[in-house]
């Protein structure tokens, strides 16, 4: 019995007992569904042992999608809390947990994964690719974010949600004063998620360096592919001081080193250092695919070439320096000098400089441009003004002597919320919108798309600009209630009701996911936006191939150019097609990393031991297997060709 | 026979073993702190050079400029993050 007790919950409330009700009933819900139907076949080798870059890509959509709700329930119980003073709904530990879950669910199994899924079905096909230069890694990656993202959801219902902040601060996050396993859980969640990104951020830069079709130079790359150039090098670069910083934080939990606790050596504000050193790049990681994905619709939806694509190219290579030099504006209080502090905040000025080199070039590409409005480049037009208001108060909380003021406080918390949401979000919203045509064939409502929109950002400005406000008053950020003497009530109830708008927001895109599936008509064609870049050049749904010919570029905007000044993209004939197989090899590799992290985060030493040697069983599988991919004939690309609207 | 005889690596063979016994003299011979940090950090780092250089290949592929360029980028940056976290952690500190 003892040997059960661990797995408890620390702080049990009904609502957990409820989700852990619901968490099974839907297991369940799922095993008899997909047996009722005969689906697992089809689950298994269409989806779970595919390393095709498109499929890999939706797989990656569709976990974003879930834990944005997961995160969204998160945040929507955090304002509920707040939005009355003296409030009771969530105590102090479940308030501590939620605001920490909801900030790593966020940022690390929500946004990174949306990147990743555009990234995986955009790139190879802007790129004129048949896939990623390593497909069945590419599949490691994903299982591994996966596996990392299930085991950090589990936490809330077995031991306990980590509860230290996103940031999880030492000393508080070490043993003396978090006791539960929850930060174990963030510890080996982060790390499992972690190494699957840095496959990701190797596997990509190989793509985009080598694989691009005959022709295009790095200069005449689309603008997403040359974001994703240089986000998958801050990744390179970045992740492994987070897996470091995460592997010292583990061995402090487990095993009783010495890193980052206050006594023995060990120096407690290491980990905030190291923690920003890969945090801040860690921003721009999530900024930059964004701004790809601006730079693509802004374009397209003007109906203009980007204007300054060099001065583009050259703020995002900058950027990718800059963004390593400014970390220590996370911590100004910390302690350090003023040296010190004056330096980061002349980096983090320095920083602002390229970032509004794009906003000019968007607005000059916007300028003649014959502008339509479609939801994608409503996102985009929305998201200028909104991210402005977060970059100016960026810039106030840049400078170290004011920040003394603004640090720690709703200011800081409403900053990076107006960066994040328009910055990241509307950036994703307006992808998917833009994409989605290519990956499913149907087009999503452009009246319930605009809608969204609308609301989305109506909710963006009435849940985060109370809090610059309230901030301003004193209100500190991840304190879970205040007294009614304090004056916050009337910010945070505004803020709650801006919270429950963009709550709604998100349900109108999910109805109209499903309006869209039902209603949409699918004789769209292969480019229903008159858009510019390679992937457009292919068929919608895109077949296994992409490409029955590789397409020979050009110039910088191959198919706008295919289109209107008659360049031939497609030369060759039809020829065979290399493939790579499936494997199921990542999913069972990424299943026995969950089991080993489980067994980490509850010091199971046997359930380690053998799910470490089935790891290693894996790596040595592939060492020894010989799979040198397979042909599809020319007849049957021929055959798909025209079933799909003729070979072009 | 001079052609398929690997010069270049049996002198870099011979040179790295030389700065191997450098950077073991430090452990053997009497010398202050600062000194023997400062021979182990530059025999180190011309170690690692002749390592990717002669051993690893680099820059005898066409690629060579990537790869000089992502490996001068990886030295900035920690050279840039090091000296940073002196700086915050232990110089400045008040």
């Amino acid at each position: 019995m003892e040997f059960f007790q661990r797995f408890a919950i620390p702080h049990p409330s009904p609502a957990i007992y409820a989700s852990m009700v619901a968490i099974v009933l839907t297991m369940i819900a799922i095993v008899v569904g997909v047996t009722y139907f005969k689906k697992w076949g089809y689950l298994w080798r269409e989806w779970l042992t595919t390393v095709d870059h498109k499929r890999i890509g939706i797989m990656y959509l569709i976990s974003a999608l879930l834990m944005l709700f997961r995160g969204g329930a998160d945040a929507i119980m955090m304002r509920a809390q707040l939005a009355a003073p003296e409030n009771t709904l969530l105590d102090a530990q479940h308030y501590n947990e939620i605001f920490t879950t909801h900030g790593v669910v966020m940022i690390i199994f929500m946004a990174m994964p949306f990147i990743m899924a555009l990234m995986n079905f955009v790139v190879p096909l802007q790129i004129g690719a048949r896939d990623v230069a390593f497909p069945r890694l590419n599949a490691l990656s994903f299982w591994l974010f996966f596996m990392g993202a299930m085991l950090f959801n589990i936490s809330f219902v077995v031991g306990g949600s980590p509860d230290a902040g996103w940031t999880s601060y030492f000393p508080l996050a070490g043993n003396e004063f978090s006791t539960s396993v929850g930060t174990n859980y963030y510890m080996i969640a982060i790390q499992i998620a972690g190494i699957g990104t840095l496959i990701t951020g190797i596997n990509f830069l190989v793509t985009i360096l080598k694989m691009r079709a005959p022709g295009m130079t790095l200069m005449r790359m689309p603008m997403f592919t040359w974001s994703a150039l240089i986000t998958n090098l801050i990744i390179v670069f970045a992740f492994p001081v987070l897996t470091i910083a995460l592997l010292m934080g583990t061995m402090d939990r487990l095993f009783g080193t010495h890193f980052f606790t206050l006594d023995n050596g060990g120096m407690d504000m290491l980990w905030a250092n190291l923690f920003w050193i890969w945090g801040h790049p860690e921003v721009y990681i999530l900024i930059l695919p964004a701004f790809g994905v601006y730079s693509e619709v802004i374009s397209t939806f003007s109906r203009r070439n980007l204007y300054g694509y060099t001065s583009m190219v050259a703020s995002m290579v900058v950027i990718s320096l800059l963004s390593f030099t400014v970390w220590v504006h996370h911590f100004f209080t910390m302690g350090q000098g003023a040296l010190t502090n004056s330096i980061f905040s002349i980096t983090t000025m320095a920083i602002a400089v390229p970032t509004g080199v794009k906003i000019f070039n968007w607005l000059l590409t916007m300028w003649r441009g014959k502008i339509v409005v479609t939801t994608p480049m409503l996102y985009s037009l929305l998201f200028i003004p909104l991210f402005t208001i977060g970059g100016v108060t960026g810039v106030m909380l840049g400078m170290s002597a004011a920040d003394y003021q603004y640090h720690n406080t709703m200011f800081l918390v409403a900053h990076f919320h107006m960066v994040i949401i328009p910055g990241v979000v509307f950036a994703m919203l307006a992808g998917l919108t833009y994409w989605w045509p290519k990956m499913f064939g149907f087009m999503l409502n452009e009246k319930l798309g605009k809608a969204a929109a609308w609301v989305i950002a109506a909710g963006t400005l009435l849940a985060f600009m109370p809090m610059f406000f309230t901030g301003l008053d004193g209100q500190a950020r991840r304190m879970y209630t205040y007294s009614e003497t304090a004056g916050y009530t009337t910010g945070n109830m505004i803020s709650f009701v801006g919270a429950a708008i963009l709550a709604i927001g998100f349900v109108i895109i999910v109805y109209n996911i499903y309006y869209s599936f039902r209603y949409a008509p699918r004789n769209i064609g292969s480019d229903p936006w008159d858009a510019r870049s390679l992937e457009w050049a292919t068929h919608s749904p895109v077949p296994d191939y992409n490409f029955a010919v590789t397409p020979q570029v050009e110039s910088r905007e191959a198919f706008w150019d295919a289109k209107k000044k008659g360049h031939v993209l497609f030369k060759e004939e039809l020829k065979k097609i290399h493939m790579p197989n499936s494997s199921g090899v990542p999913f069972i590799m990424s299943a026995l990393f969950f089991v080993f992290g489980f067994g980490f985060i509850f010091s199971i030493w046997p359930l380690v031991i053998i799910s470490g040697i089935g790891i290693f069983a894996c790596m040595a599988h592939r060492s020894f297997e010989k799979d040198d991919g397979f042909y599809i004939p020319v007849e049957e690309v021929k055959e798909t060709e025209e079933k799909l609207g003729g070979a072009k | 026979m001079r052609e398929l005889f690997p010069m270049k690596q049996v002198m870099g063979f011979v040179f790295s073993l030389l700065l191997t016994v450098i950077a073991l003299a430090v452990y053997f011979l009497d010398m202050s702190f600062a000194t023997g940090i400062t021979i182990l950090l530059v025999t180190a780092f011309i170690q690692a050079t002749v390592q990717l250089v002669v051993f690893m290949h680099a820059g005898e592929t066409e690629d060579k400029a990537s790869i000089y360029s992502n490996a001068f980028f990886g030295i900035l940056l920690a050279v840039i993050i090091v000296l940073g976290t002196l700086l915050t952690m232990i110089w400045d500190m008040g």
